[in-house]
């Protein structure tokens, strides 16, 4: 028999036919569309027993409560703890997506010693044995040759136990150095130094304001504890309550609010005094209060009334004085009124004199230690330690001055300089920094010329980082002792930014710590006890949970079983015994301050010749700015008229582009005097002639491929600017030129 | 004549002028006459033949992969043990969730120690109970990802049996092989043991048509009867979505929404 093409063809029908009638083909079908629905990277939930653990949230000093719901051993979803007295049930963007950061890319999985040269990404891995003793050696060292003053740490707190446990090696080990990363709290504090003699957090009751007037403040674009804010401004919505934001530039706030009065950028000082005057000058003030619990008022009436008529407060705002009489007015007679400053965020202190000259609108309405008004809301002391007990070597270095000159003769009343820090080590006149640690900031990233800063850090021979992810400070450290996340560690959050009453809220670990991280806290005693003598005394402690747990005493259970520790009955003392200052009364015009002498605008970087325009950073809830970056969910949510790709959008006035000859989406070169930095234009109406803004919070280089290498970090372009009184930072901003690119 | 058999005298002749050069025109025209229709149906039914063995005996020997259970395990014994049946194991959680195959925690109890003397039992306490691992369990009725199925729908709500589904498995004295398809992953028994689908009983198979067969027959009977229609219990189940805590949902399993419908049944 011969196999020709018909029996061939034959076969093939056989065999098709056959195939049909066989379940091949229909299971082939079958399965391949199951097989298409199993990609490797398609997210598939876990699934487990549900639970939720209580904790609150630490990536940014608004301290909200969090629920976290787990499957299982894993978090599987951050949302806002019920009944919390922050936030009860909200949560913002960036507390959401926290889970990105606990199981993400960019943690530090073990200690790690740089090998190679600084800042090259070159590290080994090392045990916590070691790192610790060459901690230990190096810090030894440094206090056998009686150079422990040369030791300097950097913390993003100094409150709760963890910075008070830096606090407390640094003192026993003989150094003045841990210095605070900056904000408009520092200001604030030193106002209520100064004016009200308490030395006290800046505390608002929001929730029962109804007249909130704003110098710059974003109120929903992050500052304070945002999401407190958040629910604030709707409740204003409902209530009736009025925001009236200042600013040179349409912000969200300033979009949601009731009124928008743009003003000449770094005048907020004026216009306070200009509203002062009209209140003043109508006896809209509160009589009662002014004459029955302050002090000075009459010479700062007269210097007032004589400098900060509407007219000359109108040429130098840019405001025109029919809508200052209208503000004051309308603000003296709201039934509660608040006045609030610090820009966005509240990311720079801004210059004293706009503090006080803000809080004391406040005292000229009564509205101090009051219902709807500005508290001084003193920590709570929870924390009772033993004295520690130091030897010479200790008491010789703590003798010395600070490297960033917060406390000395210059600038007296301030606690903590860092943005002194970076000129204090590259001028080198004081003394060098032989070792520097941080924890909980970003410094590398957050401080302003960040070219400077890099130069300082880069004549430190030993930096530590204890950062939990690969920022740019960790970077450029020499060591990394990796702390748990935020959801792996136990930590007391003592009262969240802005809160008008004292609360602790309490971190506790969700999970497992999911890699051979250790609690910064464990790390400071494991290192005190690895130096001995009087620092091993001075932190007997077993672990740092068992510090907590002392420390904590009887309200360790309520704060368990809550998630926080709060005062229910907490109330503002007497007018009496409310201000500490010398004359026990508010003070509208201490001495100190130079508050009598006539207004100066912040001197800020440039000559307006060679740099006709202002830069202006801004904040978004979008865009984590602090020591943490977005994660990858936050980062989806940025707009592309900020960012589109790589490139920052810099928002410029239609006019102000027209005479540069630059059009939408153009690609142009921005100068300042400290450094420049290609930006595509966006034009934009709700930003005044001459001036440009760009966002805060991009430009990394470090973290994951969702942040790193996108936009510029606006601190690059921006120097710092000493506030005369304070010795801050007071700078908004920098002058600043666009060409073509 | 159809145009079809045209054509295949076209190729049958193209087919003999091809072969011309061989042979004589005279033989060709005889085998073209009646020659062809042997070979032809012959390899036709090779063909069909071929290809049936294939798919329906070769394919499912190919497509499936044999796996051991990592222990063995005696249902049968384990049910005489327990008091609640095949809830003792395979419990529901306050939530309503359903706990499915058992974690080490419930095993524990009893299986701290070793009991009796057989392999698997030495091997389940020294392998798994005291280095505290969980037993990779191979679960035959683990459905794809995308399948949402609540159970507490099912067994609590509407009151099914277990066996309904998962057949007399509790009357096991040891666990069958696994049998994992090689491209999805999953276990044959989802498509059930038969390659071409056929099921002489509920459980046999737990593929979608499945579970539609019997959600018709319930559907046409609650219709009939006029008892709770799907209707019905859709606009009760959207007032408690829109309206949560008006109807009969209590506190969610959700802090945020509040909803326990949603989580009940959309897992």
């Amino acid at each position: 028999m011969k196999i020709d093409r018909r029996s061939f063809l034959s076969f093939l029908l056989g065999g098709a036919a056959g195939t049909a009638l066989s379940p091949l083909p229909w299971k082939l079908t079958d399965d391949s569309s199951i097989w298409t629905q199993m990609w490797p990277w398609t997210p598939v939930p876990e699934d487990g027993e549900a639970s939720y653990v209580n904790s609150s949230c630490t990536l940014c000093p608004g301290g909200c409560g969090i629920t976290v719901r787990k499957i299982d051993d894993r978090a599987v979803k951050i949302e806002g703890m019920k009944r919390h007295p922050v936030n009860n049930g909200g949560l913002c963007s960036l507390g959401l997506s926290g889970l990105q950061l606990l199981y993400g890319p960019t943690r530090v999985k073990t200690p790690l010693k740089r090998v190679g040269k600084r800042g090259r990404g070159r590290w080994e891995k090392i045990s916590w044995k070691d790192a610790v003793s060459e901690v230990a050696k190096t810090l030894g060292d440094l206090r056998e040759k009686g150079q422990s003053h040369t030791v300097g740490f950097i913390s993003g707190s100094d409150r709760g136990t963890v910075p008070r446990l830096f606090e407390r090696f640094l003192t026993v080990y003989g150094s003045p150095n841990l210095i605070r990363t900056p904000s408009i709290i520092d200001s604030y504090e030193l106002a209520l130094h100064l004016m009200q003699g308490a030395q006290a957090l800046p505390g608002f009751d929001f929730e029962n304001a109804n007249f909130i007037l704003s110098f710059g403040s974003g109120i929903v674009d992050g500052w304070g504890s945002p999401v407190r804010m958040f629910r604030a401004n709707s409740a204003w919505r409902d209530t009736g309550g009025k925001v009236i934001q200042i600013e040179p530039r349409l912000s969200n706030t300033a979009a949601k609010s009731d009124k928008w009065i743009p003003i000449n950028p770094g005048t907020e000082a004026a216009l306070a005094l200009g509203i002062a005057h009209i209140i003043i000058k109508e006896s809209l003030y509160d009589a009662e209060f002014i004459n029955n619990y302050s002090e000075g008022f009459e010479d700062w009436k007269a210097f007032v009334l004589g400098e900060y008529g509407p007219d000359s407060v109108a040429t130098i705002t840019g405001i025109d004085s029919t809508t200052i009489i209208a503000l004051a007015r309308s603000f003296a007679r709201a039934s509660k009124p608040l006045a609030i400053c610090g820009r966005g965020q509240g990311t720079t202190p801004g210059s004293l004199n706009e503090c006080t000259a803000v809080h004391a609108l406040n005292a000229l309405v009564g509205n101090i230690n009051k219902k709807g008004g500005v508290f001084a809301v003193a920590e709570p002391d929870y924390i009772n330690w033993p004295e520690v007990e130091m030897d010479a070597t200790a008491a010789a270095g703590m003798q010395k001055n600070r490297l960033d000159g917060a406390g000395s003769k210059k600038y007296p009343f301030s606690r903590y300089l860092l943005n002194r820090l970076p000129q204090a080590i590259n001028s080198g006149k004081k003394y060098p920094l032989k070792a520097l640690f941080v924890a909980g900031a970003n410094p590398l990233y957050t401080m302003s010329d960040s070219k400077a800063v890099k130069k300082a850090f880069d004549k430190v021979p030993f930096i530590v980082s204890f950062s939990s992810y690969m920022d740019e400070t960790a970077q450029n450290a020499d060591l990394i002792l990796p702390n748990h996340n935020y959801l792996e560690r136990y930590e007391d959050i003592p009262t969240p930014a802005g809160m008008p009453q004292p609360v602790i809220g309490l971190s506790r670990p969700v999970v497992e710590p999911q890699f051979n991280t250790k609690h910064v806290g464990d790390v400071i005693i494991l290192l005190a006890k690895a130096m001995g003598g009087t620092l091993s005394d001075a932190f007997a402690w077993d672990s740092y949970d068992a510090c907590l747990k002392e420390t904590m005493g009887y309200k360790w259970q309520v704060i368990i079983e809550k998630g926080f520790w709060s005062y229910p009955d907490f109330v503002a003392g007497p007018r009496e015994e409310s201000f500490d200052t010398v004359s026990g009364k508010f003070e509208f015009a201490p001495k100190e301050t130079g508050s009598l002498k006539p207004f100066k605008p912040v001197k800020i970087e440039g000559d307006k010749t060679n740099y006709p325009l202002l830069l202006m950073p801004y904040d978004s809830i979008r865009l984590a700015n602090g020591a943490m970056g977005d994660p990858p969910f936050v980062m989806k949510s940025v707009d592309d008229t900020v960012l589109k790709g790589t490139d920052v959008f810099i928002e410029i006035n239609p006019k102000t582009a027209g005479e540069h000859g630059l059009r939408e989406g153009q690609l142009a070169m921005l100068s300042t005097p400290v450094g420049q930095a290609k930006v595509k234009v966006h034009l934009f109406d709700g930003i005044m002639p001459g001036l440009v803004a760009l966002p805060r919070g991009l430009g990394h280089t470090a973290y994951d491929e969702y942040l790193a290498g996108k936009g510029i970090n606006v601190n690059e372009l921006i120097g710092p600017v000493e506030d005369p009184v304070s010795g801050l930072d007071a700078a908004w901003g920098v002058r600043a030129k666009l060409a073509k690119a | 004549m159809s145009a079809l058999d045209n054509n295949a005298k076209e190729i049958a002749g193209d087919a003999g002028s091809d072969g011309g050069a061989t042979s004589s025109p005279e033989i060709n025209t005889k085998e073209q006459d009646k020659g062809p229709a042997g070979p032809v149906i012959l390899f036709f039914i090779v063909g069909l033949f071929a290809s049936l063995i294939l798919g329906w005996i070769i394919f499912p020997k190919l497509l499936y992969s044999k796996k051991k259970q990592p222990i063995d395990f005696n249902h049968v014994m384990h049910m005489a043990e327990v008091e609640d049946g095949c809830e003792s194991c395979h419990f529901f959680r306050e939530d309503g969730t359903y706990s499915g195959v058992p974690k080490l925690d419930q095993c524990i109890d009893c299986h701290e120690e070793i009991q009796g003397d057989s392999p698997d039992e030495i091997k389940f306490v020294e392998e798994y109970v005291s280095k505290g691992r969980e037993v990779p369990w191979l679960v035959y009725s683990r459905q794809p990802d995308c399948v949402f199925f609540s159970h507490v729908a099912h067994v609590k709500v509407a009151g099914m049996d277990c066996v309904t589904c998962h057949g007399h498995i509790g009357e096991s004295e040891s666990l069958k092989i696994y049998e994992e398809n090689r491209i999805t992953g999953y276990s044959r028994d989802i498509w059930g043991k038969s390659i071409g689908g056929f099921k002489k009983n509920t459980w046999d198979r737990m593929k979608m048509d499945d579970c539609a067969e019997c959600h018709r027959k319930m559907t046409a009977n609650i219709e009939r009867t006029g008892v709770k229609t799907p209707t019905k219990r859709l606009i009760d189940h959207l007032v408690d979505v829109v309206s949560p805590g008006t109807s009969m949902s209590e506190k969610g399993s959700s802090v945020q929404t509040e909803r326990g419908a949603c989580f009940v049944c959309h897992k």
